[in-house]
C-alpha cells in the first residue's frame, strides 16, 4: 500500500439519532499496522463510531474506506473485520473450539484445515488446552482470548476491540493489556480499541484519538496527548492537570495572579483572559531560601519561581500529592506530586512553606473560550 | 427508506445496501406480520363490522346495539358477568395472598406438596368443577345442605367453579411477587423496632403491589371471559359468555352475537389496557445486590399456615376427586359400585374416542407449529436488524390476543373464515382452523415467554455471527434454538395443555370430522350425561398430567445433559 493511503479513513461521518447528534464530521485515517484507540467519556460517541465502522450502524452521513475500497453502505458480513465485545458474546452452548471456529465452519473449508487453524490460534492466545471447555467453564480472561481467538479466526485486516478489558478485574486486566498489544504487533493486524480508561489507551495505542460530545478533540502519540493537550477538556481527561485562571502577557508569557510567568509559545491575543494548566508532576520543589542568592538549589528559570505553603498533603504510595496555597495565586490552589525522595530530603509536610518553580516549557495555555 | 419518500428532492443518507441476509430477514418479518393480521386483526375487524351490520349485510350503525340495550334479557347480562368476576377476584385473590404467603414468608412444612397441589386445577379444563360442583351441591349433591337450600346452579356454582380454575393462576403471580424480596429491608425494619403488622403492611405489602394488582386483572378477564363454568353451572343466570353462545348457536342470530362480544371484549380490553400502565409505572425493586428474605420460624404463624394449606388443597383435591370419583361410579348415587362404563364414549354423543384423539392432534399440533411459530417471530421481532416499523407493528399485534376473549376469537373467525370469498374459507371446518384459533388465542404468554428467555441472551451473538459472516438463521439454529430450549419446551408444555382443555374459541369452529374431547364434556353434560362428561374430563386431566410428567423427566435429562454449558 503507498504510503499516501491510509488503510482506514473516515471523512466527514456523523451519526444522529432524531434530534440528538451522536458524531459529527468525524475525519480520521488509520495506517496499516496501526493500533489506534479511541477514548472519551461515556457517551462521547466512541461506541458509535467503531458501530459504524464495522457496519452494524450506518452513518448519516460520510464516507469510510478500507484498503481502498468504499464500504460505506456494505453491510457488516461484507466487511472485513474481526470485533470483540466487552461482553465477549461467547456462544454458551458451543465448546470453545466450536466458537473459534464457528466462522470457519461455514467458508466450507476441510475440517481438518479448520481444526489445525483453531489449534494455532488457541496456542497464539496462550490456551492451548482448553478447546474442549464451554465457556461458563472458563475465566473472565480466559473467555477474553477466546473471543479474541475468533475474532482473529478469519485473519481479518481490521480488529474492533469494544471496550474488552472493562469487565476484568485489574490484575488481569493489566496482563491482558501487555498480552494484547504484542500479540497485535506481531500479526502487524490494524487494530481499533474503544475505551474509556486512559491508562489502557496510553499503555496499548501507537494513536489515541480523544473524543468527546461526539467531536474528536485530538489525534496523536500517548506521548502527545498527555504533554500537549490541546484543550482543557484533553488535558482533564488524560492525567491531572491543574487549570488556573489567568491573563495573556504577550507571546510567551502570562499573569497568574500577582505573578508574571514565561509559558509555552501560544497565540492567543495579549490581555485576553485564559487558563494556565500544569501537570502536578511538573511542579518542581525547592527549598523555602532557594531564591536567594547562594543558595545550594539552583532554580532554572527563577523568573517562574515563587513560595508557596503546603495545604495538605495526600500519599499516593510512589508519590505525595501536595496542595499548595500562595498569597500570589489568591483562593485557587495548586496541585503537584512531590516523589518520596524529595519529601524525605526536604523535609516537606504539612503546613511547611516552599519554593516552587513552575518550568516554562510545562506551562501550557488554553484560551478560556475552549472550556 | 418512507422519509426519503415523504420528502420529495431530499437527500437521502447512506444506507446499507441490501444482501441476501437483509431480504431473508425482512422477508420474515413480512410473513411474520401477514399472519398475525390474518389470525388476528382481520377476524377482529370481521366482528366488529358484523356488529353494525343487519341479517343482509346492509351497515345500519348503532341499530344492534340499541336493540341490545332495549332488551333486558340481554343487558342484563353484563351487570352479572361483573358482579360475579368481581366477587370471584375478590375470593380468589385473598386466598391466593395468604397461600402464596404461607408458601414463601412461612416456615411450615411441605411447601413443595402444597405448591403442586394448588395448580392441579390448570390440568383441568373449566367445565370440570362446574361437574363437581353439581355432584357436591346439585339436587342430589353430598353436601347440598351446606348451601341452606340455596340452589348450586347460578350466582354461587359460578363463583365457586370460577374460584377453582383461576386459583392457580393468581399463585403462581403471588409467589413470583411474594419471592422477591430483599432481606436487608425486613432487617432495617427489625433495627427501628418496627412491630410485624407494621412491616406488613410498610414493606410486605408494598414490595407484592404490582403482583396482586396483576393478579386482580388476570382473574377478573379469566373469569368475565370464562364460557365452561358458566355453561355447565350458570342455570338461569346468564352471563355475556353464554349470551354469546346463546345468540349464536341457539338463535343463529349472528349480529346479536357479535354486539355481545363487543360488550365482552370492552371489559377485557380495559383490564389489559390498565395493567399495562401500571405494569410500566413499575421499578426494579431488586437490585442485584439484594440479599434474598429467609423466613426464620415462628411456631404460632407457621402453624396457622399450614392449617390454612392444608384446608385449602383439601378442597382443591376433594373438587378433583369428586369428578374422578364421580365418573367411575356406575349411578350416581343410587349404585357407588366402581366401573369403567361411563369411559365408553363410544355409546354417547358427542364424539366418542376420536373427540379425544381429536383433542390429542390438535394440542400436538399446536404445541409444534404454535412453539415454532411464536418463536421465530419473537426472535424476528426481538433481534431482528432493520425494518423497525414492522418489529414493532408486530410487537404490538403480538399482545392482542391476551385481550381477546376465546368466545369473541371463536366468533370472529367465523365470521372471518366462513366467508365465501375469503381465498382461506377452504381451512373452515377442518383441524387447520382450530389449529389456527387456538395457536392465536394462547399466543401472547408463549410470545412474552420467548421474548424474556430472548433478552436473556448476549445482544451481540448476531454482530459477531455478521462479522464472522455467518447469516442470522445460522446462528438462530446453532445457538439461539439451543440456548432457548427450556423457554421453548414450557412454550410448548402451555401450548398443548390450553389446546386439551379450551373450549371457548373451538366451540364455534369444530365440525362432526373434529369434535374435541372438551366441546364433548360440555355436549355429554348438555344431553344430561353428567357422568360421562366427568369421565371425559377426566380423560383430559390424565393427558395432561402425563404430558406434565413427560416434561418433568425430558427437562431433566436434559438439563444434566447440558448442565456443562448452562450456569446454575
Amino acid at each position: 500500500m503507498s504510503a499516501s493511503a491510509p488503510y482506514l479513513r473516515l471523512q466527514g461521518v456523523s451519526k444522529s439519532f432524531g434530534s440528538f447528534t451522536a458524531l459529527q464530521d468525524i475525519a480520521l485515517d488509520v495506517n496499516e499496522g496501526e493500533f489506534v484507540c479511541f477514548l472519551g467519556p461515556s457517551g462521547c460517541g466512541k461506541t458509535t463510531l467503531l458501530r459504524i465502522i464495522a457496519g452494524l450502524e450506518i452513518q448519516s452521513a460520510g464516507q469510510i474506506t478500507q484498503a481502498e475500497v468504499d464500504i460505506s453502505n456494505l453491510p457488516p458480513s461484507q466487511r472485513d473485520f474481526g470485533i470483540v465485545f466487552q461482553s465477549y458474546a461467547l456462544f454458551p452452548n458451543l465448546t470453545v473450539n466450536k466458537n473459534v471456529a464457528y466462522g470457519l465452519d461455514n467458508t466450507g473449508s476441510a475440517r481438518e484445515a479448520t481444526s489445525n487453524r483453531v489449534e494455532e490460534l488457541l496456542a497464539l492466545v496462550g490456551l492451548p488446552d482448553q478447546g474442549d471447555k464451554y465457556p461458563a467453564q472458563l475465566s473472565g480472561g480466559q473467555q477474553q482470548r477466546v473471543a479474541l481467538a475468533r475474532a482473529l479466526a478469519m485473519s481479518p485486516g481490521l480488529l474492533l476491540l469494544d471496550e474488552p478489558l472493562s469487565a476484568l478485574d485489574a490484575k488481569v486486566r493489566g496482563h491482558l493489556r501487555h498480552e494484547i498489544k504484542s500479540l497485535q504487533r506481531r500479526l502487524g493486524v490494524t487494530t481499533i480499541m474503544v475505551t474509556h480508561d486512559q491508562e489502557e489507551a496510553l499503555t496499548m495505542a501507537d494513536r489515541i484519538v480523544v473524543m468527546d460530545h461526539g467531536v474528536v478533540e485530538q489525534v496523536g502519540s500517548p506521548l502527545e496527548i498527555y504533554r500537549e493537550p490541546v484543550s482543557p477538556f484533553v488535558a482533564n481527561f488524560i492525567g491531572t492537570m491543574n487549570q488556573l485562571p489567568c491573563e495573556v502577557n504577550g507571546a510567551g508569557g502570562v499573569k497568574l495572579g500577582a505573578l508574571s510567568l514565561a509559558c509555552q509559545d501560544h497565540k492567543i491575543q495579549s490581555g485576553a483572559p485564559a487558563i494556565l494548566a500544569i501537570r502536578p508532576e511538573d511542579v518542581i520543589p525547592h527549598g523555602a531560601g532557594a531564591r536567594s542568592p547562594g543558595a545550594p538549589d539552583v532554580i532554572e528559570s527563577p523568573g517562574n519561581a515563587f513560595d508557596a505553603r503546603i495545604e495538605d498533603m495526600e500519599f499516593l504510595g510512589s508519590f505525595f500529592r501536595a496542595e499548595l496555597s500562595c498569597e500570589a495565586l489568591g483562593e485557587s490552589h495548586l496541585l503537584a506530586d512531590f516523589s518520596i525522595n524529595a519529601v524525605r530530603r526536604m523535609g516537606l509536610e504539612t503546613g511547611k512553606d516552599l519554593t516552587v518553580e513552575l518550568p516554562a516549557d510545562r506551562v501550557r495555555i488554553f484560551s478560556s473560550g475552549a472550556v | 427508506m418512507t422519509d426519503a419518500a415523504l420528502t420529495p428532492g431530499a437527500t437521502s443518507g447512506p444506507r446499507a445496501r441490501f444482501d441476501s441476509e437483509a431480504w431473508v430477514m425482512r422477508g420474515g418479518i413480512a410473513i411474520a406480520g401477514i399472519f398475525l393480521i390474518v389470525a388476528v386483526i382481520l377476524p377482529l375487524y370481521a366482528m366488529l363490522s358484523k356488529s353494525f351490520e343487519d341479517k343482509d349485510g346492509a351497515f345500519v350503525g348503532l341499530t344492534n346495539y340499541a336493540t341490545y340495550f332495549d332488551t333486558p334479557s340481554l343487558s342484563y347480562s353484563i351487570s352479572n358477568s361483573l358482579t360475579v368476576s368481581i366477587v370471584a377476584t375478590v375470593i380468589v385473590i385473598s386466598l391466593a395472598f395468604a397461600y402464596a404467603y404461607a408458601i414463601t414468608r412461612t416456615c411450615m412444612p411441605f411447601k413443595g406438596f402444597f405448591r403442586l397441589v394448588a395448580l392441579v386445577p390448570i390440568l383441568a379444563p373449566s367445565l370440570l368443577p362446574g361437574i363437581s360442583f353439581i355432584y357436591m351441591f346439585g339436587k342430589k349433591g353430598f353436601m347440598r345442605d351446606l348451601l341452606l337450600g340455596e340452589p348450586i346452579y347460578g350466582f354461587i356454582g359460578i363463583v365457586l367453579g370460577s374460584s377453582f380454575w383461576t386459583f392457580p393462576h393468581a399463585l403462581l403471580i403471588m409467589i413470583t411477587a411474594l419471592s422477591l424480596s430483599d432481606a436487608r429491608l425486613y432487617e432495617a425494619a427489625e433495627a427501628l423496632r418496627a412491630s410485624r403488622l407494621r412491616t406488613f403492611f410498610t414493606v410486605t405489602l408494598p414490595g407484592a403491589k404490582y403482583g396482586v394488582i396483576s393478579a386482580i386483572f388476570v382473574v377478573f378477564t379469566l373469569v368475565i371471559t370464562d364460557f365452561g363454568v358458566p355453561k355447565v353451572i350458570g342455570g338461569q343466570y346468564s352471563v355475556l359468555a353464554t349470551d354469546i353462545y346463546k345468540q349464536v348457536i341457539g338463535q343463529q342470530n349472528f349480529q346479536m352475537g357479535a354486539v355481545v362480544s363487543v360488550m365482552l371484549l370492552i371489559p377485557a380490553v380495559l383490564a389489559f389496557g390498565v395493567d399495562r400502565l401500571v405494569q410500566r409505572r413499575q421499578v426494579a425493586l431488586l437490585s442485584a445486590r439484594a440479599v434474598p428474605y429467609e423466613p426464620k420460624p415462628a411456631r404460632g404463624r407457621d402453624i396457622g399456615a399450614l392449617v390454612f394449606c392444608t384446608v385449602m388443597a383439601g378442597m382443591l383435591l376433594l373438587v378433583l376427586g369428586v369428578a374422578a370419583y364421580a365418573s367411575l361410579v356406575k349411578f350416581w348415587p343410587y349404585n357407588l359400585e366402581l366401573g369403567l362404563t361411563h369411559y365408553n364414549f363410544e355409546i354417547m354423543d358427542g364424539g366418542g374416542w376420536g373427540a379425544w384423539f381429536n383433542s390429542m392432534k390438535l394440542a400436538a399440533l399446536t404445541a409444534l407449529i404454535g412453539t415454532t411459530m411464536i418463536f421465530t417471530v419473537a426472535y424476528l421481532v426481538e433481534k431482528g436488524q432493520g425494518a423497525r416499523f414492522g418489529r414493532v407493528v408486530i410487537q404490538a399485534m403480538a399482545m392482542v390476543p391476551l385481550a381477546v376473549p376465546g368466545m369473541v376469537l371463536g366468533l370472529a373467525y367465523i365470521f372471518f373464515f366462513n366467508n365465501p370469498s375469503n381465498p382461506l374459507n377452504g381451512i373452515y371446518a377442518t383441524l387447520a382452523i382450530l389449529v389456527l384459533s387456538t395457536v392465536a388465542h394462547f399466543y401472547t404468554v408463549a410470545h412474552l415467554t420467548a421474548v424474556t428467555a430472548l433478552k436473556q441472551i448476549d445482544g451481540e451473538f448476531e454482530s459477531v455471527s455478521s462479522s464472522l459472516k455467518v447469516p442470522f438463521w445460522i446462528t438462530f439454529r446453532r445457538v439461539t434454538v439451543p440456548v432457548c430450549q427450556p423457554a421453548l419446551f414450557s412454550m410448548a408444555v402451555y401450548l398443548f395443555m390450553n389446546a386439551m382443555t379450551t373450549v371457548s374459541a373451538v366451540v364455534f369452529l369444530y365440525s362432526p370430522d373434529t369434535n374435541l374431547a372438551s366441546v364433548a364434556v360440555m355436549n355429554m353434560d348438555d344431553a344430561g350425561d353428567i357422568a360421562p362428561a366427568a369421565a371425559m374430563a377426566m380423560m383430559i386431566v390424565y393427558t395432561n398430567l402425563t404430558v406434565v410428567l413427560i416434561y418433568g423427566v425430558v427437562s431433566r435429562v436434559v438439563e444434566k445433559r447440558t448442565q456443562a454449558w448452562r450456569r446454575r
